[in-house]
């Protein structure tokens, strides 16, 4: 990350080394503020500010537009800290090169949670370094997100596979249930309780159907849900959709499952007094020819688990 | 013995005939017969009009009856199949499977690169039809006047359209390009995908690739299709280079990657780049672009595991099951198997579950889907199947490289189902690309096993050898087999199923070259360790082979074939017994053709039958099977009117008869000749009834040489077979001296035209019989001393049942030595009484005939000595 201040060709920068990995760690925040400049700077400190929060925002779906605009949950800062990294004074020409560690100390009994950008939930950890200098000289600010991601958890995960089938009569939100083609899909997923590293995967088998298929679609739901003082609002978005089959496939032959979790868009399932995140759901849409049935029809599947092993 | 005398009896052999012949009853031939050959004949449908004659159908069907233990084996014994099994298990050596495993991590000169079939696909698969193209809009912006201007006929519509995947994007659908607009534009593509790459527009670069692949999806214009996927490829591969070399670039600091890097020396920035692209395509939503980019970018596994493409590879195969269209498919498989085969040759399994998946899918092709979509393309089903070779031959290619093993077990299977398929045309292309896979290196000599298979399979199915053996591949399949036993077994598995299967005879010359050269392939495979049952089994199928070979009319043809054969069989003795028949065979045939009389061709023609068998015989070991020949090759002489050849062969066999062994082998055990010299003798006299005189040589010359032979003869040490051989040459006499013989040949003047019963040749048989009785008697006296008054009494029954049936008994002279041998017979009580009551009840029967008389007399004189 870096800035170039043109005026006084001073490149300001800073990079972290590591991506912390710990709820409760003992864990630092370790890396370099490095300063380019052709001649010395005058300067009136630099400091680094680290901040970790949590945003919730009501979705408009839950609650009015209005309400949802100023109704946001108010933050919840998981951690805050503040060092000064060099005193006032003068930093030489050339690059300078400031190691710095910052030791990852929660606010109270505060858990420091995985990092996780959501529609609804928000949760970031940044560094911030400034570097404070004299009023003829503006202030420099670098600002950087790190990640944390949770310790793996010590417990062995059992696969939990699950089958499924998919028939007309299994189909959600369908108004005529008998104006739908016959059709017979089986499957299973290999596991329900998923590491969020390792793909999710499964087989699919086309049985029969009265229709030519177009399309067979897997989609990640993601369900966020927030705490506030009118009670919880539940959304849930549609974060991946993935076709496994694409046309009329070869019946009775086992079509492979397999999609790989975003990063960022996801996150083990957290539940929290004032949210949830990371309750995932998984569809299998199959599209048929739109002259019987001009709808997608989607079929509920069993909710995700993750968690990071 | 001057007190015997001898007259032959007077024969009247008509009327004879018609008072003793049993009663001629008409047999039905639809009825039960112990000797009729269970054979089924449906002979209602073939022939339903001809009733009664089934016979002829019944044996038709039989026409070589094959050694049913020859035909157990089905061709190779099962010692020499397990010698061929354990050779093919042999393990390879060391340092050959070390150089192989070497070789496996990449791909040599001998694959046939990718490049040169590019242009041969982009050539052969065009249209003139109109395509369209789903672009997305980038760059294009400043190229659209120019290209309007190239097209002017060119509709251009535009339409937004959300882009699922990535971002937001404007997509302009084109209309009405040519074929070369659609290169062009395409071109342009790959054109801007560098730009974009050389500008650090990353993300622009994947969705322009992204877009291409999409296009595979495509299958309007479906004619196109290859061409289409072609130029798309290309792209993918000028996309994966790029990605790749920009990662190994990354890790170029301190020094740049060795080219066999492992994961471990990669740095974490490359890798974390690497992941990031996988990351993108993992989340591409649509199945085709996802699937084709990533497996442009499967290189690109290597920095971050070490066994990331031998993962990724059956994941991205498996994957290719959700491609519903399988023309889309098979051209997916074979852009994996083609970059798994640049990545990782060595991932056999991949390519290989990616043919069988391609089988498996195969009835796609014939799915409501796919012919929906024909009839509105309005492309025929042959045109379309072509659509699928370049995959499915690359894909094959892929398969089948360096793999003869695994290609040999495969092209096994596939044989059998392009036999049970196709035609001979489609058989010979497999045999072709088969002889093509494994003939570097000498890999066949690792698959004898499965090359014979091979064969069998054919042969299960071309029973029509006119046909199989005008596949082009056939016989430079059959090169392969070099191993000697391998080879003799494919061969002895040929002749087999030949024998079976051939209904009627050939004269093709496509299948006589080429199964002389299988039986010669046979025959030159006897050597001196060849066990004699070896020897009698190609002995037995080189026979049906010949017994085969007809040209019809053409018996000049015919002759020569056997003197061919002749001097190509020559080590196997029934094949030279047969031939002799074949040959002898061909004199009767000519001689039936020419109703018996031959012209002046003809006759020349069956005289070089004659001097063919005349030399052929002396070549033969077997001594009896020398005899035989020369009675049965003289007969044939004789009945086409060739006497001086007649005369020549009996010779042979009179003067070949000292030879005969007193004991010879047979079955491997040893055992005496003697009944075996006995019956010969008795074949040869009966022949020689009908055999004239030489002009220059003396009366009966054959005759009297026979017996000075015989006389000559070791034989057994108490043995009685020289009498007996006395005792049957005087019905001959007695046949001789008759007025017209029993039998004789037409258009050949025997003896009794020849003398017409010239008193001194009557006179000269009286006296050779008298001194043959002479001898007989002699013999009787000295039996009389020994031990041997059981064989006395028996011999001299013989010569009485002799002169009672032969001789004239009017003379008293005969008719005193007759009573005299009943006598001496029944003396020692040693005859059979059963015997001796029918011939006295014969001889009161034929006392009742009007000239026989004098016969009731002799019987008041033969007393039967009844036991007490």
């Amino acid at each position: 990350m870096n800035i170039l201040n043109t005026k006084s060709v001073i490149l300001f920068a800073f990079h972290i080394c590591n991506i912390i990995s710990g709820l409760l760690c003992q864990e630092v925040l370790a890396g370099v503020v490095a300063i380019v400049s052709k001649e010395a700077v005058q300067h009136q400190g630099i400091t680094l500010t680290m901040e970790g929060i949590v945003n919730l925002q009501l979705s408009s779906k839950s609650v009015g537009v209005f309400e949802a605009f100023y109704n946001s949950v108010k933050p919840i800062q998981l951690i805050t800290s503040n060092i000064e990294v060099v005193k006032q004074g003068k930093v030489p020409g050339g690059k300078t090169e400031i190691p710095f560690e910052f030791p990852l100390h929660t606010k109270g009994n505060k858990v420091l949670y995985e990092t996780y950008h959501g529609v609804f939930v928000n949760i970031q950890y940044t560094l911030r370094c400034d570097m404070k200098r004299s009023l003829l000289a503006k202030d420099l600010s670098k600002t950087c997100e790190f990640m944390v991601h949770c310790l793996p958890q010590k417990a062995k995960l059992q696969p939990t596979p699950v089958d499924f089938t998919i028939t007309p009569e299994t189909l959600q939100n369908v108004r005529e249930r008998s104006l739908l083609p016959k059709f017979l899909i089986r499957g299973h997923l290999d596991a329900t309780n998923c590491v969020i590293t390792k793909p999710l995967t499964g087989e699919l088998v086309v049985e029969s159907s009265d229709v030519a298929i177009k399309s067979i679609e897997l989609q990640l739901v993601r369900v966020e849900t927030c705490g506030c003082a009118e009670g919880y609002a539940r959304d849930a978005t549609e974060i991946q959709n993935i076709q496994i089959a694409e046309g009329d496939v070869c019946h009775s032959l086992p079509i492979p499952i397999y999609m790989v979790f975003p990063r960022l868009f996801t996150c083990p399932t957290l539940e929290t007094i004032n949210f949830k995140v990371g309750e995932f759901t998984c569809n299998k849409y199959k599209s048929n020819s739109a002259t019987v049935c001009g709808l997608p029809m989607a079929d509920r599947c069993d909710s995700l688990f993750l968690c990071r092993v | 013995m001057a007190a015997v005398q001898w007259h032959s009896r007077a024969r009247r052999y008509e009327s004879e005939l018609q008072s003793c012949g049993l009663e001629v009853a008409p047999v039905e031939f639809s009825d039960y017969h112990p000797l009729k050959s269970i054979t089924v004949t449906d002979s209602k449908s073939r022939r339903g009009a001809r009733k009664g004659s089934t016979s002829s159908s019944s044996s038709s069907s039989s026409s070589v009856a094959p050694d049913p233990l020859s035909s157990m084996l089905d061709g190779t014994d099962p010692l020499s199949m397990f010698a061929a099994a354990s050779a093919s298990e042999s393990p390879p050596t060391l340092s050959q499977s070390r150089k192989r495993r070497e070789k496996e991590d990449e791909v040599g000169v001998d694959f046939e690169p990718w490049s040169s079939k590019r242009g041969e696909i982009l050539a052969r698969f065009t249209t003139t039809e109109k395509l369209s193209i789903n672009l997305f809009m980038g760059s294009e912006k400043g190229k659209a006047p120019s290209l309007a201007s190239s097209a002017v006929s060119e509709k251009v519509r535009t339409r937004l359209e959300e882009l699922d995947d990535l971002e937001e994007g404007s997509q302009r659908e084109l209309l009405n390009l040519s074929q070369q607009d659609y290169v062009n534009r395409i071109e342009e593509l790959n054109q801007s995908l560098k730009e974009a790459w050389a500008s650090d527009q990353k993300v622009k670069a994947l969705k322009i690739v992204i877009q291409c692949s999409k296009l595979l999806s495509d299958t309007a214009v479906i004619q196109f299709y290859p061409s289409k996927f072609v130029l798309i490829t290309d792209i993918l591969d000028t996309f994966g280079r790029l990605v790749y070399e920009r990662i190994w670039s990354m890790c170029s600091d301190p020094r740049p990657l060795p080219d066999s890097f492992t994961a471990d020396e990669v740095n974490d920035t490359a890798k974390e780049t690497c992941l990031n692209w996988f990351f993108k395509i993992a989340s591409i939503r649509e199945l085709i672009p996802r699937l084709y980019v990533e497996v442009a970018l499967l290189k690109c596994n290597r920095f971050l595991t070490k066994c990331g493409i031998q993962e990724t590879v059956p994941r991205l195969t498996a994957m290719i099951r959700g491609i519903g269209d399988p023309l889309v498919a098979v051209y997916a498989r074979a852009y994996l198997c083609r970059i798994g085969m640049e990545v990782a040759p060595h991932l056999k399994d991949s390519l290989n579950k990616n043919f069988f998946d391609l089988l498996g899918t195969f009835r796609q092709i014939h799915g409501d889907s796919v012919q929906n979509q024909l009839v509105l393309q309005r492309v025929e089903i042959p045109v379309y199947l072509t659509l699928y070779s370049p995959a499915i031959h690359w894909i094959l290619q892929c398969v089948s490289y360096r793999a003869p093993e695994d290609y040999i077990n495969c092209a096994e299977i596939w044989v059998e189902f392009t036999c049970r398929h196709f035609t001979k045309r489609e058989v010979n292309t497999v045999l072709s690309d088969i002889i093509k896979h494994m003939t570097p290196d000498r890999a066949f000599e690792d698959a004898y096993p499965q090359l014979q298979s091979v064969i069998r399979k054919i042969l299960t199915y071309f029973h029509d050898f006119s046909v199989l053996f005008s596949m082009e591949r056939f016989l430079p399949f059959m090169d392969m087999f070099q191993k000697d036993s391998v080879r003799v077994g494919v061969c002895l598995s040929i002749m087999d199923v030949f024998i079976k299967h051939q209904q009627e005879p050939t004269r093709d010359p496509v299948i006589l070259n080429a199964l002389l050269h299988v039986c010669k392939t046979m025959h030159d495979s006897v050597n001196a360790l060849t066990l004699e049952d070896e020897k009698r089994s190609l002995a037995l199928l080189i026979n049906g082979f010949i017994r085969m070979v007809s040209f019809g009319r053409d018996f000049e043809q015919q002759l020569s074939f056997c003197v061919e054969a002749r001097a190509t069989f020559c080590n196997l003795e029934p094949v030279l017994v047969q031939l002799i028949h074949t040959v002898n065979q061909l004199a009767m045939e000519t001689r039936r053709v020419m109703r018996g009389s031959h012209s002046r061709k003809t006759a020349a023609f069956v005289r070089a039958c004659a001097a063919y068998s005349f030399i052929t015989i002396p070549s033969l070991t077997s001594i009896f099977s020398r005899l035989n020949l020369y009675l049965l090759s003289g007969q044939v002489a004789l009945a086409n009117q060739c006497l001086s050849q007649a005369d020549a062969f009996l010779k042979a066999a009179v003067s070949v008869l000292p030879e005969v062994p007193r004991s010879i082998s047979i079955e491997g055990k040893l055992r005496s000749s003697e009944g075996f010299l006995l019956d010969f003798i008795n074949n040869f006299l009966s022949a020689l009834l009908v055999v004239p005189d030489h002009p220059e040589a003396g009366v009966l010359f054959l005759v009297r040489g026979l017996l000075n032979m015989v006389q000559d003869y070791t034989w057994e040490d108490n043995s009685d077979a020289k009498v007996h051989v006395y005792i049957s040459a005087l019905p001959l006499l007695a046949a001789m001296s008759q007025e017209s013989y029993l039998y004789s040949i037409p258009k050949v003047d025997s003896n009794e035209t020849l003398y017409g019963g010239d008193p001194k040749f009557l006179a000269e048989i009286n006296k050779l019989c008298e001194t043959l009785i002479g001898q007989v008697l002699d013999h009787l006296k000295t039996l009389g001393r020994d031990e041997s008054i059981h064989r006395q009494g028996s011999l001299a029954f013989s010569l009485f049942g002799c002169l009672l049936a032969h001789g004239d008994l009017r003379n008293n002279k005969l008719n005193q030595l007759a009573v005299n041998l009943w006598n001496l017979s029944h003396k020692q009580g040693y005859c059979n009484t059963r015997t001796s009551v029918r011939t006295l009840e014969f001889i009161k029967h034929q006392a009742q005939q009007p000239d026989m008389v004098h016969l009731s007399d002799v019987l008041h004189r033969l007393t039967l000595q009844s036991r007490t």
